[in-house]
């Protein structure tokens, strides 16, 4: 049933440790002097919601799940799922560095604050920190972060080119930049097709709560929304754009199967060359902390497949800002932007700067939040 | 047909009272392990990781005090009103309430430094949940407002409350515009008590009002009062114990634990406030009154079992692959037992005589049982 033996030599070790009187790490971490370590590594990932989302933390485990297949026998990996943000998060990632992980991942911004304090205390354990803005000063905290802003202009001109009321409903979790910045790329692409477009803004102060989802949906579907987009992780909007014959995208990940006639694309996450990378220069002893934010041009940010329903002329649009946002020739947050009040905050031909995206707190014109 | 009846018991035995919560753990444990065997796992490993393995891990057992002590102190609190028959489910808004107000004091008090600090930002949370539980009391006492209602849904407005003033006027102004305080600083922040440890300053408060909740209850006349205005509130009346009095006191009692507990949590394990605060430690601790048998004694074991779960559930997943829902799945087991376990304390399980089986105790018979096999 379970491994008596090991378990007594885990527990004995951990109990000489804790009569040492620190917390501190116990088990002796490898490779930390410039040579790689020993393989297999062992990588944890901690989630925000349940694998089981078809969204962010999906998107997530399947790179995971890839890494495993890039690496075979050289990556030991394990999870943790639907951890909240907080304490609990930091006992959590605290109790993955004691169980020996050398590396290990944390997939949400609220993760940031607990793995700054667990990597203080485990100086040759490995963190990386996904969309967050600092580390503490760690040099064992890495952060890496996605362009979904790019997927977003694609959203936003596909919306606006389909929808009849010129109205999108669009529900998102917290007013963190990251959020903000996608529902102005959104609102901002879809402006340049029509310019008296709206976009409603939801919030649902969730990351993942498929009720609370679909009733959001549902109350903008009924104040005349006939676009649908969401930046929480389940399929719930999906679903309730599908029965109310809207259209919609998906999150993260192809959503396709839950709502076969709205699903028009997705943004898709694809973290398994970074996963994989890392843990390559983990085991190569090349790893270093280090702060990305990659997009489309790299692979990161992928659209899925176009649905057939799209006209040939959408699909057409659709298509170039992809090819020229991966040729680096466009950029959606080019002036000039004006914001909610009408007033030009951006002028003419000025692109935002990334420092300034990273902390956006104001709207542009045409977003009812 | 043959049928089965409750009928109370003239007598609840005093070993069936504190036998059942034993009961329904060990119901928990074996149909939990039969569960999760027929859904495909190892049951029997899946219990041994949650409920066992986590106790003979010495780095589990700081993770258990500071995940038991926001609960038992707010079990304590709502389960002297329970015991008055004072129905507060808002001790998650007051936990939030609590958390707040002391949040408020360290964010005024942030370019100071002094030892004064930390007991003010204590003394603004205790206060902060009095005043929000003081909002059903006045309704229930003036106006005869349902508490049960009027507390539960103040949850709700306690956590917009906080939303707004996290995205607004308490936001970190260097914090990139992400919608979270400032991190408190030293002056701010709750002591460890054991060095090198997580232990800190909230695990000994807990226990230690937990024992003072439990002596006030059983030897002060306060105590006497509010069981009984529980057990017997016409006696209680002829006694000269006020009802409107005892609904003032349990409701405020049980805010003030449940503020402390937010501050205590807001300066120690998050050391800031965030939108994620509440994590239904309000609606948990119910649990645990119950499962502890609304005696602050039991209410210490009972919180530890719950934080088991928590604490437990987590090992599980990375150890044996469970999914994160069976946390969910043996704390409901857990809570559908000991109220099933409980019916039976009070109730007697009896056969309903074959012999009155004529036609008209057959129409007759649903109407007195309690349930009918």
């Amino acid at each position: 049933m379970f491994d008596i033996t090991r378990r007594r030599l885990l527990s004995a070790s951990a109990a000489i440790a804790f009569t040492a009187g620190s917390v501190l790490p116990a088990a002796a971490q490898s490779g930390t002097n410039g040579e790689g370590v020993e393989p297999p590594v062992k990588a944890a990932f901690v989630y925000v919601g349940p694998v089981g989302d078809f969204g962010w933390t999906y998107a997530h485990d399947q790179a995971r799940q890839c890494l495993e297949k890039n690496l075979g026998d050289k990556v030991e990996t394990s999870y943790v799922e639907n951890v909240a943000e907080g304490p609990d998060a930091e006992r959590v990632i605290r109790q993955l560095a004691q169980e020996g992980n050398d590396i290990v991942f944390t997939t949400s911004f609220g993760f940031m604050n607990p793995t700054i304090k667990v990597a203080k205390q485990f100086p040759d354990v490995k963190f990386e920190h996904a969309t967050g803005y600092t580390t503490g000063g760690n040099e064992n905290m890495g952060l890496y972060n996605s362009k979904f802003y790019q997927g977003r202009a694609v959203l936003g001109t596909i919306a606006a080119m389909m929808s009849k009321s010129g109205k999108a409903g669009y529900i998102a979790s917290f007013p963190i930049p990251e959020v903000v910045m996608g529902i102005n790329a959104f609102q901002l692409a879809a402006q340049k097709v029509n310019p008296d477009f709206e976009t409603q803004v939801v919030w649902v102060n969730s990351w993942y709560d498929p009720a609370k989802e679909a009733d959001a949906t549902n109350a903008l579907l009924s104040q005349g929304a006939d676009v649908i987009t969401q930046h929480t992780d389940s399929p719930a909007p999906l679903q309730a754009a599908e029965k109310a014959g809207a259209i919609a995208f998906g999150q993260a990940w192809d959503m396709t199967s839950f709502a076969p006639n709205a699903h028009m694309t997705a943004i898709v996450d694809q973290w398994c060359p970074y996963y994989t990378k890392r843990v390559q220069a983990l085991l190569d002893g090349t790893w270093e902390a280090d702060n990305v934010w990659l997009g489309m041009a790299e692979g990161e940010v992928e659209m899925a497949p176009f649905n057939d329903k799209m006209p040939a002329e959408v699909k057409e649009a659709a298509q170039k800002i992809v090819d020229e946002t991966k040729a680096g020739e466009y950029e959606i947050f080019t002036g000039p932007i004006k914001d909610q009040s009408g007033e030009v905050k951006i002028p003419e031909g000025e692109v935002i700067p990334e420092g300034d995206l990273l902390k956006m707190d104001w709207y542009v014109e045409g977003v009812k939040s | 047909m043959m049928g089965f009846a409750l009928e109370p018991r003239r007598q609840e035995s005093r070993l069936a009272n504190i036998a059942a919560p034993v009961i329904a753990v060990a119901a928990t444990l074996i149909v939990g392990a039969i569960l999760f065997t027929l859904l495909g796992h190892d049951g029997l490993a899946a219990v041994w990781h949650i409920f066992i393995a986590p106790l003979f891990n010495p780095y589990r057992w700081q993770d258990l005090l500071v995940k038991a002590a926001p609960l038992a102190m707010i079990a304590t609190g709502l389960a002297i009103g329970f015991k008055a028959n004072v129905w507060n489910i808002g001790g998650e808004g007051q936990y939030i309430l609590g958390g707040l107000a002391g949040t408020g004091v360290a964010l005024a008090t942030l370019d100071m430094s002094g030892a004064w600090i930390l007991p003010a930002m204590i003394l603004g949370g205790i206060f902060g949940g009095m005043a929000y539980a003081a909002i059903p009391a006045f309704l229930k006492v003036k106006l005869g407002v349902n508490e049960i209602l009027s507390s539960l849904m103040l949850n709700y407005v306690a956590i917009q409350l906080l939303y707004y003033l996290m995205r607004g006027p308490w936001k970190d102004p260097m914090g990139f515009n992400f919608p979270q305080t400032a991190m408190f600083s030293g002056d701010q922040t709750l002591p460890y008590v054991v060095p090198g440890t997580l232990i800190h300053l909230g695990v000994p408060i807990a226990a230690a009002l937990a024992l003072t909740a439990w002596g006030v209850m059983t030897r002060t006349v306060a105590g006497f009062q509010f069981r009984t205005v529980g057990a017997a509130p016409k006696a209680a009346r002829f006694g000269g114990f006020s009802a409107s009095s005892t609904v003032w006191l349990a409701l405020l009692i049980g805010g003030g634990m449940a503020g402390l507990a937010g501050i205590l949590e807001a300066a120690g394990p998050f050391g800031q406030m965030v939108p994620q605060f509440p994590t239904g430690y309000g609606y948990t601790a119910i649990i645990v009154a119950f499962l502890g048998r609304l005696n602050p004694l039991g209410i210490l074991v009972a919180s530890l079992v719950l934080a088991l779960t928590y604490v437990g559930g987590e090992s599980a997943q990375t150890v044996i692959g469970l999914p994160s829902a069976a946390t969910g799945v043996f704390q409901a087991l857990m809570l559908f037992f000991l109220l099933g376990v409980d019916i039976l304390v009070r109730y007697r399980l009896v056969r309903l005589e074959p012999a009155k089986k004529t036609e008209t105790a057959e129409v007759s018979a649903p109407k007195t049982g309690v349930a009918r096999a």
